[in-house]
């Protein structure tokens, strides 16, 4: 009898099929590179400057600031066919640390280096801020379409504090609206997440009451539930009446949920629009390694959950040709890049923040 | 001479073959054992600053909070043991009709299309599985959970399963899923093991004036129970170990309940969902998970090997 026999044939059957699947999507991706490549125009798209000699770039992290490198890679590579630029995403977590075993040339990602982690790194390295963006509180509640949250209270909801849209606090906030007294739903990420991360720092910054403390991932309370990825939080929003998440202000656009203003640090509802985002960092100190905390904001214009995000490279670069090609990717990123962020709902950066960001890139050191 | 020295020369040159032979196979068994051992060597260092750290809570504990550097794998452990005995209890009594009614009942071409379908059904990746999971059960999921699961909530005893509340990703969603995931293989098992019942026994059991279901009761279900558990046992180990499946429709809630319509997690869909962010310590919680899944799984096969081996002893 040949029970354990069959177990390996159907398993190996699956391989291969897994196989043949990536290696039709794998030319599928390669066909649609070829054809992005093709339309090149030379130097005037913005990734500018001198030929730069064929090599590959690969990065990892971020997948909050994946859309913003999707498209930036896209147009730099309109500029510099020879460079091809990977980003695989994967999240800031796995970003750091490929970057620590010298898997990736370059890391995006929302988070800082804890102080005990720098050890382990091959070198000095330096953060580049590239883009900004709002986390929005969306909500589904049929017949309202307009709510005003503040920090407090929505550390209440997300702990499970509050479980109705009628309560007290709630109205209080919302004078003019009928608020049903539907039960409250909270949506969160299953996977670890700088968007998480972010949430819940702003949480801890601005609501007394808030006890679950920040990470990328937290101890959700029990009846609540969990999407994959920022889609899958705006589908469980999407598909229940009474519920609520944070999500990217993309994912949030795409599912045409309703987004929640939310009272700043000056007292003021805020949408969660670009404007407000930037509005945000303005009022932050961008600090000497170029890192700043924007959420909370101290201008009066800010929405108080704008996340930032990074990009981090060696400062001492070990090829000539990557390093070229990092600091004129990076170049691009801070250039013509700013201007595709706001279709991609990201929001660009201060100009003050752009000039030093430029004076990093241009101090990265390359082999003679 | 010739004549003499001949078959000896022969004979040595065989024997060299055979030795070579021996060997190389030898060695390729070998290697099976070296990847595990290092695979389990491996893991079990990465994850050994967890386990210092949380020492034996590291399984007794529930609580998980990575931000606050607390691993407790209890409630995985559960979540996994839980979601692969919902998959068990639809699984194993529709592979075993399939089975059946393949082995005894279906003419010779329905036969020969059914067998197909199974397999290209195991062939299916899981992610497939797991897609359609959130797509379309989690979604539609909630209100039949709750024509159910209402009424059946006043019984006593096993009401405190059912009940509030209706999750579309839950731990029957996760179920359900694994027990389509499993369905094939044990099926393909268990047909397998129906049809080495020896003609001469259901010949014998049809001459004393038996009925088909009275054959298959005294003749094919007594030959095959052993192979039939190794079966579901090799289905229970692939349930465990199912990973994208299982983190896309079982919720990724941190909790140990009977409620069977709410949110758990599973031991390998935390790791996969967690993975990406993880450092240090949290990292090294998510490679021991892996660890103990291993352990778990190994287990599993060890006891599937042993009852099918001795299925094969007890065959004529």
């Amino acid at each position: 009898m040949s029970a354990l026999y069959v177990h390996h044939m159907t398993r190996t059957r699956t391989i291969t099929r897994l196989v043949g699947l990536s290696l039709v999507l794998a030319l599928v991706a390669g066909a649609c590179g070829g054809s992005g490549g093709s339309d090149a125009d030379g130097g005037n798209t913005g990734a500018g400057g001198p030929k730069l000699a064929a090599t590959t770039l690969n990065g990892a992290g971020s997948t909050f600031a994946k859309a913003f490198f999707e498209a930036s890679i896209e147009g730099f590579k309109k500029g510099q066919p020879d460079v091809t630029v990977n980003y695989g995403g994967g999240g800031s977590g796995k970003g750091r640390t490929d970057l620590q075993g010298g898997l990736v040339d370059f890391a995006g990602t929302d988070g800082l280096v804890k102080d005990e982690d720098k050890p382990k790194y091959k070198g000095e390295f330096i953060y580049v801020p590239t883009v900004a963006a709002p986390i929005t509180v969306a909500y589904n509640l049929s017949g309202v379409k307009d709510m005003t949250l503040d920090g407090d209270t929505l550390a209440k909801i997300f702990q499970r504090e509050i479980k109705s849209w009628d309560d007290a606090a709630i109205k209080a906030l919302n004078p003019g609206a009928s608020l049903p007294a539907r039960p409250i739903v909270v949506a969160h990420r299953s996977d670890g997440s700088g968007t998480t991360e972010q949430f819940t720092k702003y949480l801890v910054k601005a609501a007394p009451s808030w006890k679950l403390k920040s990470g990328s991932t937290v101890e959700w309370p029990g009846d609540t539930q969990a999407g994959n990825g920022n889609a899958g939080v705006a589908a469980i929003i999407k598909a229940q009446d009474g519920a609520v998440g944070y999500v990217d202000l993309a994912d949030a656009n795409t599912q045409q949920l309703s987004k929640a203003k939310l009272k700043n640090k000056s007292g003021k509802a805020v949408e969660p629009t670009l404007e407000a985002t930037t509005k945000a960092l303005e009022a932050v100190t961008l600090k000497d390694d170029l890192t700043y905390d924007s959420l909370d904001s101290a201008n009066a214009d800010a929405y108080p959950i704008a996340s930032p995000t990074w990009v981090m490279v060696y400062k001492m670069q070990s090829d000539k040709a990557k390093g070229e090609a990092v600091k004129a990717f990076l170049g691009y990123m801070l250039g013509a890049g700013q201007a595709q962020a706001e279709e991609n709902d990201y929001a660009p950066l201060p100009a003050a923040f752009i000039a030093k960001a430029k004076a990093a890139v241009d101090a990265i050191v390359l082999p003679a | 001479m010739d004549p003499v020295v001949g078959p000896s020369l022969e004979r040595s040159r065989s024997r060299r073959a055979d030795d070579g032979f021996r060997y190389l196979t030898f060695t390729a068994g070998l290697l099976v054992l070296l990847i595990l051992g290092l695979i389990a060597y491996a893991t079990t260092r990465e994850a050994l600053p967890a386990f210092r750290a949380e020492g034996l809570g590291f399984l007794t504990s529930r609580r998980w909070a990575p931000n606050e550097g607390s691993f407790g794998a209890l409630a995985f452990v559960f979540g996994t043991m839980y979601v692969s005995l919902i998959a068990l209890v639809f699984a194993v009594p529709a592979s075993i009709g399939i089975a059946l009614f393949i082995s005894e009942l279906a003419g010779r071409r329905v036969r020969r299309v059914a067998t197909f379908v199974i397999d290209l059904l195991a062939a299916v990746p899981s992610v497939v599985f797991g897609l359609w999971g959130v797509a379309v059960l989690a979604s539609a999921a909630p209100g039949f959970y709750e024509a159910i699961g209402e009424p059946l909530a006043a019984l006593p005893g096993v009401g405190r399963a059912f009940g509030q509340p209706y999750n579309g990703k839950s731990f029957v969603s996760a179920g359900l899923i694994l027990a389509l995931m499993i369905t094939p293989i044990i099926t393909s098992i268990t047909r397998e093991v129906f049809e080495t019942t020896p003609p001469g026994q259901r010949e014998a059991a049809l001459a004393l004036g038996a009925t088909r279901w009275e054959m298959i009761r005294g003749t094919v279900f007594p030959h095959s129970r052993s192979g039939v558990m190794g079966a579901v046992l090799l289905g229970l180990g692939r349930a465990m170990g199912e990973t994208i499946a299982a983190a896309l429709v079982i919720g990724s809630g941190t909790q140990i309940t009977a409620k069977l319509f709410a949110s758990g997690d599973a031991m390998a869909a935390r790791v996969a969902n967690e993975f990406g962010e993880a450092t240090g310590n949290w990292r090294a919680a998510l490679v021991g998970l892996g660890v103990v899944l291993f352990a778990m799984t190994i287990l599993v096969n060890l006891a599937a090997e042993a009852i099918v081996s001795r299925a094969e002893r007890v065959d004529p």
